[in-house]
Parts: C-alpha cells; structure tokens; sequence
C-alpha cells in the first residue's frame, strides 16, 4: 500500500472532569498544538475527520460543536460515530484516494457531562436486554468471568494488569489514575461488578487528542524523521450475546488484515511497542493473546517482560471514549518519534495501536506505525 | 385483525441528565449578562468579525478571538416566524406553550445572529429588517433566558 | 490520480410513517439484499460496510452493531457515522474514498432510520447547542421558517411557488414505488391550506417523518465493468460546512455558503460550466418546499433570486430541462440516516436506466446533495462516463 504518516500529534491530560472547558475549546486546545508542533497552517488543510458520539455529549451531531474549531469552515470534515481508532482509519483513506495531501484527525468526549452507566445502557437491545438494566461494566463482568473460567485465571492473574497499567502510568503526564500497587491493593479496591474491582477498570475521564496524517510526498518535504502507517485492519463481531465472550475473533482478524498489511509475520518479534485499548484488566489479557504478541498473557506480565505492553499506562489510567483508541496512535507515535520521554521504549521501530468499540468489543481495529 | 392490530411495541422512557460545561467565552458573556445586561461579542483580530455567541476561534480566518466588544442590546431581525405547532421541550421535557415569536436577530455592532424570542405572535406585525431591543429579566442567573425576550420597536 | 469507483446496485425498502412488520435490523435486511440482487452478489462479494444512521432519533448507541446480523456484518469491517441530515451522504463519500484508496475493492454504504421508534422533534431540537440555541429553539420546523422568512425577503418567493414545489414532489413520487407519501391528487390550493406550523411553512411545505433503509454498493473500475452493464462512475465527491452556531451564516438559506462552495469544487472536478444545461437530473436534499427554490439559485441552476421563476416555468418538472427529485425528494420521504444516500441511489438509479416510471429519458450526468447540521453540504456528482 502507499505510504500514509504521522506529522504531529497532542492530546489532553486525562481528567475526571475538566468542567471549565466547553467542547469547541477543549478541541481548539489541541488541534492548535498540533499546529504549533507541525508548523502546518490551518489553511492547507482540507480534510478533516472527527470522532465523538452524540449520547455522551448530550446533543444530537455531536460534531456540529466542534466544526469550526477543527477548521472545517467550507472544507471537508465527517463524523464517525464510533472509536477515533476508526476516524484514522478514515483519514488514512482520504489520503491514499489521491483526494488530500493532508487530513486532520481529532476525537473528544466529556463522560463527566452525562450519566455513562445509562448513556451505556443505550447500546443493549431494546426487547430482552434493556429491561435488566445492562451496562458496559456488567457485561465486561461477565465476559471477564467467561475468560477467566475458560483460560483457568485466577483473579491474581487478572490483577497483575492493574499493578503494571498503574506502575507504567506514573512516568506518563496524561494520565489520570497512576500509582504504585501491589496485586493485594487492586484486589482490595471496590468491587464495581464481580469479579472486576475499581483498579481493573478505567477511570471515567474527559480528554480531546487530534493528530495530523500526511501523505508520504508531503511528510518527507516537512521532516526527516516520518513515521508511516503501514498497516490497518477493522473487523466486526457478532452481537455480544451471540458470541463466545471469551475469544476475540474480531481482534484476531482486525490483526491478520493489519499485519498481512504491514508484512508482520511474527508479531511477537516483530512489534516492539503496542498500545492496547483494554478498558478493564482482563482485556489486555485476550489482546495480547489475540494479537499474537505471547501465548501465555500471563506469564509475560508476570516475569515483568511486558513494559512494551501499555507504556503510557493504557485505557486504566484514563479513558475518555473514543478519545481512547485515537490516544493508543498518538502514544505508539510518540513511541516511534521518540517523543515519549520517560516512557520511551528504547529503539522502538514498529508499534501497534488498538481500538474496540461497542459492547465487550465487538468493532476491532488495529493499525500498525513503522518510522524508517 | 389487521397486521398492525398484531403487532407488539416495546416502551421505553429515556431520561437522561446532562451538566453542560459552559467554557471560558460563555463564563464571560453569561456573567456580563447576568451581572450588568450586557451583550458581548468577541472580534476577529483579522477580518474584524464580531462573533456573538463568542468562541475561541475565528472559523473563517483560524485566528484566536481575545477581543471583547459590546454589542446590541438593540438589533435588526434577519428572520422570524409565529411558532404555532406544540412541541416538548427538551431543556424542561415539557410542552413549550404555543404561539410564540421567534426570530434570528442581528445585534448592533455583531456580525452574526442569536435566535431569541419575539414579544409579537401577529405575523402581520413582524418583518425582516425591523428593529428590535433585548428585554432582560430582573432576576438573572447566567443564561440565554436571561433575555425574556425582544421587543419590536416603533418604526 | 485516484482510482476509479462506481456505483452497482442499490436497494431500498418500502419507506413508510410506520413500519410496525419489522425491527431495525430486518429493515436494514430489506434494503441490503435488494441490493444484492441487484447486482447478483452476495455479502462475500462485499469487503466493508459503512453505516449512516442519527441514533439519537431511536435512542440508541450502536444500533449498528446491534443489528450486525441485520446487515451481514459478521466478521466485516464497518464503521458508523452520523453527522445530521447529511449522514447518508458522508457515509456515500466515505464508500468512495475507501474504494478509491485501494484499502477495500468493494464496499456496501447503508443508510436507516426507524424514526417512529423515537421522538423526532426532540431529537431535533437536541441538535441545537445547549447553551446557546437550545433554551430557544423552536425544533425544527420553527428553525425552518426564520431562514424561509429571509429567503423569500432576499428573493421575493412567494408561499404559491413553494407550493407547487410541494406538489411536484409529491405527485412525482407516485411514480415511486418506495415513496412514503403517495398523494396523486394534491393541488397548490391544498397546500397553501394545509395547518400553519409557523409562518410561512405549512403542515404540506416540510417533509414527512418515515422508517425506511437504503443500500447501495460502490465497486473499483474492473469490479464495476465486470459485474455491472451500466455502472454509475463517481465523477465528483466534496463537502463543506458552515460556522459552528445557527446565527452565523448571515442570510442562510438566501446565500448557502456552503452548498455554493461544495457545488462549485464538484462543477469544477467534474468539468461542468452550466449545471442547468450539463447535468440531466439533480436529487437534492429540500428540507422543506422552500429550501428547494434556494437551492435551485444556490446550485447556480438559475440567477440569485429566479428560483421561484423556475418552477413556475416547469423547468423542473419530470418533463422539464433539469428534473429535480423525480424520486419525490426529502418532501416525500425522509428516514433521516437513510434520506441523503437515498438520494444518491436514485441518482444512481438514473444513470443506470432503472429509475422504471421517473425515469429521465437519456439521463448521462446526475447530482446528488446531502443538507444537514448546521447548514453544511456533501454533494456527488455521477455519471454514464467513467472520470
């Protein structure tokens, strides 16, 4: 495939809930530091794509509330209402269609403005589901249960994620939620739904990030130094109650399109950083099984081998929906620019962004970011 | 029985609370308002466009507003209409009582428009480009319905 | 150069106020496998599916994924937008972009909406902006009126020529077998009648609210010649927007900033100088019966302040020089995820001679356009010739 790269990227710190900021501010913020960093002015953009959903903002199209800050005024922006993973997707085929030298990629959410249990709720079915007062959390709590029954995990297993989620995070500015914890102190935080506890499932949080995709003529005349997407792969599931919750057969396939993509044969040798949108502790577990990464998800925390794993501390430190896979591509780019400070994993060359969207993931996307 | 005599719905309440953060350029306007009755738009350092509601940018010129102008409390109405269908209100999930007078109004020294209320429900009172002055409740709180409404003024 | 894309089949479902015999998700079934029979295919023909629907009219997050079943997701790529009224067109130009970049060769776009599920007015009048339009918004219909009040104050239309865009909409979509108002007998005298919503916009001026699914499949050039005699090729896609607030665009719908700049980026890709005379047939996306008459002078179909002279001269009748909305338009039939890409589809439908009784006779060159939000514009352009 021709070559698409990342010029530029920022996000927001993560917060519980940054009650200042109105929506089109909150967005300004970044996009004017992507703009900054890049040194792109906002008139040679064209395309823009954005990612917001309209129940956590309260407001039906979402994205008429930030338009104008991304600088869409007589240009060509477009809204999916899904993970930002998928909005970089997106981008990333405006600009292989030949169409955009540039495009502005830029998600948002403020769970501290809604009710998110409720705002959740919203995507069971209408006749059986909804009745029984489901959310993301309760059914999380039963996929992980499912897991963790069929692969033989103990809640130990389970915890080990958190401890290392949270270590990792204390070297990362963004986060929201860090700290050094013993796998006693996660199993000793609340239960929120049986068997995940507080410290195993991400923080509610507020957070914009955007991040400037060029095309490869485009970036190498702007810097010496480009990292390129080389790989991209999305996939849907089954509905969450027609599928056996303790596999990822989306993921799997989202991975073999990236990876087929990129020319990842062993992925496990092959990706030197990855960056995983697993929202609660469990979910890392099957990712890092489903991406092929290690066999044994484990063991490979366990024996503290799994630092390339979630270096910015992951969706646990902080995770504003569908900020949170579009963060995933910024934090693998920082890797790969090494631009990610203390967090840097050294001689990083091929790192891994996921997204998942819906109930218990069932819309997978993997991207796949190579620098020369 | 007819098909749609079979059939079978499910019902379902949806009721959602939102907290709707306000910003740094509403906090302003909305504080101006509430503590003098004031209007205030913020100027485009290049085109020189004043924005009412203020905003953080510019969107034709990409430039940050930090300028802050008064403007109205009189204006011009760009386009009106008498409200007469019955709809809910989704800020109080009620009934908004109909007729009602609503227009787009142009505030003096603006260059764009609010949509307020009018106090006039006779269409054949109201016309584009008559002028029109802000009314403001005695007790104010820091919101659009700080303006009761906008009366027409004798031509 | 990008690579060539077309459209092959399309497929709708019988559009109605109601459509108690099925759920969102075998709604979303009827339209996707006439599409596929349309073109003879099956999902395993199909490498991606984009979906386009406003879930805040059913109140839901996900539908999609939800309904996956519904539209043969299973084990596909997808992705869900949702940008107001043009969300069938996103999701169009989304298909084209997709295809063209080489990423998948053959991609389905799906437009729903089972507006009777939820509450419409509501879910409009959340599209203002809670702090600043919200408290005073009179839903949609009321927002409508004060941009027609501007317009016909700018152009002079009177509330008979909006009339008769009513009529011809509505009496055209009796030739179409998937509209959802189907009133054969309707008179201008009728609509300037019909109960006053507000001022000047009557109960017969603005577009009905309906359930209803639309899918149509976009090929890459040697996929399209191969499996379709008379493929639609895309020969200009482009969107613009508009200011953030309701009040910024200074005399709306009489200068339509962004359906001015969208229309004239796609005139120039596709090599138009005179839309009247080189387009054959436009599907456009009129709100309401006034807003087509703006739109007429916006799309540069005529001068600034002549569209009601066009209707009243027939130009855009079924028989006229340009068509517009043989299929009845938005004014006929509105599920609003589904309403822009239905436009698309008739168009696509023109192009390839099988429009059946709203046929425009040699129709080569068709518009398509997608109005929504805050008063922004997708347009398409497709055409008989390849690019």
């Amino acid at each position: 495939m021709r070559r698409v790269a990342i010029l530029g990227a920022a996000q927001t710190r993560f917060e519980a809930c940054k009650a200042s900021l109105a929506y089109n501010e909150l967005v300004y913020g970044v996009v004017r530091e992507v703009l900054d960093r890049t040194g792109v002015p906002m008139r040679e953009i064209e395309s823009m794509v954005t990612a917001s959903q309209d129940a956590y903002d309260g407001k039906t199209i979402s994205g008429m509330a930030i338009n104008e800050v991304v600088g869409a005024y007589l240009k060509s922006e477009a809204k999916v209402a899904a993970d930002g993973l998928q909005a970089l997707l997106y981008g990333v085929a405006r600009i292989l269609s030949g169409e955009f030298d540039l495009t502005l990629v830029v998600a948002h959410c403020k769970e501290s403005e809604g009710d998110p249990a409720a705002i959740t709720g919203l995507m069971f079915d209408p006749f059986v589901q909804r009745p029984l007062h489901l959310d993301e959390l309760t059914a999380a709590a039963l996929q992980a249960r499912r897991y963790c029954r069929k692969k033989g995990l103990t809640p130990e297993d389970v915890a080990l994620v958190s401890v290392k989620a949270h270590r990792q995070a204390l070297k990362n500015p963004y986060a929201q939620r860090a700290g050094t914890f013993s796998v006693s102190d996660v199993l000793a935080s609340p239960l929120l739904a049986d068997p995940i506890h507080e410290l195993e499932a991400a923080p509610r949080s507020d957070g914009a990030c955007a991040l400037l995709l060029a095309s490869e003529a485009r970036a190498r005349a702007l810097t010496d130094r480009p990292v390129f997407i080389v790989g991209v792969g999305n996939c849907t599931d089954a509905y969450w109650t027609e599928r056996d919750l303790a596999e990822a057969g989306a993921l799997q396939e989202a991975a073999r399109r990236a990876y087929a993509m990129a020319g990842i044969r062993e992925p496990a040798r092959e990706i030197h950083v990855a960056e995983i949108s697993a929202r609660y502790a469990h979910e890392e577990l099957m990712a890092i099984e489903a991406l092929g990464l290690h066999p044994n998800p484990v063991e490979l925390i366990a024996e503290g081998r799994a630092e390339f794993i979630n270096p910015s501390g992951g969706p646990l430190c902080g995770n504003p929906p569908t900020v949170s896979g579009l963060v995933r591509a910024i934090e693998a780019y920082a890797q790969l620019s090494g631009e990610a400070g203390a967090r840097q994993i050294e001689g990083a060359r091929t790192a891994l962004a996921h997204g998942a969207g819906g109930i218990c993931g069932q819309n997978q996307t993997v991207v796949i970011l190579r620098r020369e | 029985m007819s098909r749609e005599e079979t059939t079978l719905r499910v019902p379902f309440l949806l009721d959602m609370e939102y907290r709707y953060a306000v910003g740094q350029y509403g906090r302003r306007f909305f504080t101006e308002l509430r503590d003098h009755a004031r209007l205030m738009g913020a100027r485009c350092p290049e085109c020189e466009r004043v924005y009412v509601p203020p905003r953080p940018v510019c969107g034709i010129c990409y430039r940050e507003l930090h300028e802050w102008v008064e403007v109205g409390p009189e204006g011009t109405i760009v386009g009106w209409t008498v409200v007469r269908l019955p709809f809910i209100d989704p800020m109080t999930g009620e009934q908004r009582p109909v007729p009602y007078g609503f227009a787009i109004i142009r505030l003096d020294g603006a260059s764009t428009s609010l949509y307020h209320f009018l106090d006039e429900t006779d269409e054949r009172k109201i016309r584009v480009g008559q002028r029109v002055r802000a009314v403001f409740r005695e007790k104010r709180e820091g919101s659009l319905r700080d303006i009761l409404h906008f009366r027409l003024l004798e031509e | 150069m990008p690579r060539r894309v077309a459209i092959i089949a399309t497929g709708q479902t019988k559009h109605a106020a109601r459509r108690l015999d099925v759920n969102i998700a075998e709604l979303i079934t009827e339209a996707v496998t006439r599409a596929l029979q349309d073109a003879d295919l099956t999902m395993r023909d199909i490498d991606a599916v984009l979906l386009g629907n406003m879930e805040p009219f059913e109140g839901f997050l996900f539908p999609e994924l939800w309904a996956v079943e519904g539209w043969g997701g299973y084990m596909k790529p997808s992705v869900k937008f949702n940008t107001g009224g043009t969300v069938g067109t996103t999701t169009a130009i989304a298909a084209y972009y997709y295809v063209a970049s080489g990423i998948y060769d053959t991609v389905m776009a799906i437009g729903f909406q089972k507006q009777s599920e939820g509450h419409t007015q509501t879910a409009i009048t959340t599209v203002g902006d809670p702090i600043w339009e919200r408290s005073v918004m009179a839903g949609a219909i009321g927002n409508f009126a004060v941009m027609a009040t501007t317009y016909m104050h700018e152009s002079g239309v009177t509330e008979e020529q909006a009339a008769k865009v009513a009529v011809k909409a509505r009496r055209n979509a009796c030739l179409n077998e998937y509209a959802h108002l189907q009133m054969p007998d309707i008179t201008v005298e009728e609509v300037l009648r019909s109960e006053m919503l507000a001022y000047p916009v009557k109960r017969l001026d603005m577009c009905p609210q309906s359930d209803g699914a639309v899918a149509v499949i976009f090929a890459e050039e040697s996929k399209a010649q191969k499996l379709c005699p008379r493929p639609a090729w895309i020969k200009a896609v482009a969107t613009a927007h508009e200011q953030q607030y309701m009040g910024d665009s200074p005399k709306r719908l009489a200068e339509m900033r962004s359906l001015i700049a969208a229309s004239r980026r796609a005139y120039q890709a596709a090599g138009i100088t005179n839309p009247r005379k080189e387009l054959d047939v436009a599907e456009i996306y009129e709100v309401a019966s006034f807003a087509e008459l703006a739109m007429y002078e916006n799309l540069g179909f005529c001068e600034r302040g002549e569209g009601g002279k066009l209707i009243d001269a027939g130009v855009t009748e079924l028989t006229g020089e340009l068509p517009v909305n043989p299929s009845g338009g938005v004014l006929s039939t509105n599920p609003i995820g589904a309403t822009a890409l239905i436009r698309v589809a008739e168009a696509a439908l023109q192009i390839m001679g099988k429009a059946g009784r709203r046929q425009v006779e040699g129709a080569r060159t068709a518009l398509a356009t997608g109005y929504g939000g805050n008063a922004w514009t997708d347009i398409l352009i497709l055409s008989r010739e390849k690019p």
